[in-house]
């Protein structure tokens, strides 16, 4: 019996050592500032595209559609997101010429592509798709090359309003993995290599654009008419 | 004895591992320690819920079951008697079963493999072997 209750005893040591050390690696982690990471290898739901075609800027009667495969971390794609699209906006989407239809295509050998595709698809859900996606186009150099890219997503969604408690939930669920999977694999059967690819009408333009020359591709396939000029 | 102890901390362990995917479930742990990123695709599918209840919480409570159990079946009054062997043998075969279910989630459905998952399974299952060994040992019921 005497036996049997130094074992117990020894157990309990054993017991009480397992919790302190367990605890103590969870409380180690939890101190930790949380990282977020969007996995590629999701297998995508009929869920995660039911009735999502991308995010769309302008009116669904505009004679013209676009539709830009891009990448978050893509310098170009940042320089047209930034210099060109404020104009082509201006002049071809308010103007009720032009709709865009913004696609995530995040490249391999960009880490944060994904997860900035996520944080856009977070903010989407409050509302505020665009301002962040813009934002995190005008910060690319500050965060790409960032340790902890996540948490300046984070700080831009507290900068234009989000409620960061539900931008945290969404992002760390991952909830839109599988949304940006879908829309890349729709680039790579598109035949998109590259960002930013353009698809209109059904054909693919790849490389460097400005705001002139969208003008003119608008202009040869929905040519002005007089209550346009 | 032993092997109740033995089952005890097994479930203990568990504990900490559900506890530990919980925790990057909700958000509170940003990146899982996994090597590939197979454990955030497994953490972000759908079926990281179970019945409306996260996979990992309901690891949390049921190895603490266990643990209470094996505790239980340690002190003197019932100690020397076999219906807690026999209790904590059926809740741990439940959890090889859940445990084989998502197992084949994984690798079926999902096509990933979490290595905390797989941890997990070698604990529950090594948590089953103890509980048979420790309901081995135990005196069989007596007969009224």
């Amino acid at each position: 019996m005497a036996e049997s209750a130094g074992g117990l005893k020894r157990f309990y040591i054993i017991l009480g050592v397992v919790v302190v050390g367990g605890l103590g690696v969870l409380g180690y982690l939890l101190s930790k500032p949380a990282t977020v990471s969007i996995p590629a290898n999701v297998t995508i739901q009929p869920s995660d595209t039911a009735g999502f075609r991308g995010y769309i800027k302008g009116s669904d009667s505009a004679p013209v559609e676009i539709t830009e495969y891009a990448d978050y971390q893509c310098p170009f794609c940042q320089t047209f997101a930034t210099l060109q699209m404020p104009t082509i906006e201006e002049r071809l989407v308010k103007t009720g010429r032009l709709r865009w239809r913004y696609r995530d295509f995040p490249l391999q050998q960009h880490p944060f592509a994904r997860l900035a595709a996520h944080s856009a698809a977070c903010a989407e859900e409050q509302g505020k798709y665009w301002p962040q996606h813009d934002r995190i186009y005008e910060g690319q150099s500050e965060w790409a090359s960032a340790s902890d890219a996540a948490g300046i997503f984070r700080r831009y969604a507290g900068e234009i309003g989000l409620d960061l408690g539900r931008y945290d939930a969404c992002m760390s669920s991952g909830k839109y993995a599988g949304r940006i999977q879908a829309s890349y694999e729709e680039g790579v059967r598109a035949g998109v290599t590259s960002t930013p690819t353009l698809l209109v009408g059904g054909r693919l333009y790849q490389g460097r654009f400005d705001s002139d020359a969208i003008g003119r591709l608008v202009d040869s396939l929905a040519p002005r008419t007089a209550s346009t000029q | 004895m032993i092997f109740r102890m033995g089952a005890a901390l097994m479930s203990l362990l568990g504990v900490f591992v559900s506890a530990y995917l919980y925790l990057y479930k909700i958000g509170r742990i940003g990146t899982l320690a996994c090597g590939s990123g197979s454990c955030e695709t497994v953490q972000a599918s759908p079926w990281s819920r179970f019945a409306g209840v996260e996979v990992a919480l309901i690891g949390v409570v049921g190895y603490a079951v266990l643990f209470a159990v094996a505790l239980l079946a340690l002190q003197p009054p019932l100690a020397a008697r076999r219906w807690p062997a026999d209790l904590l043998t059926a809740l741990a075969a439940l959890g090889v079963l859940f445990t084989a279910y998502l197992t084949w989630l994984e690798l079926f459905i999902i096509h990933a493999v979490c290595r905390w998952c797989v941890g997990s399974a070698a604990i529950i299952v090594s948590v089953l072997v103890l509980a048979l060994l420790a309901r081995r040992g135990a005196p069989e019921p007596r007969a009224t």
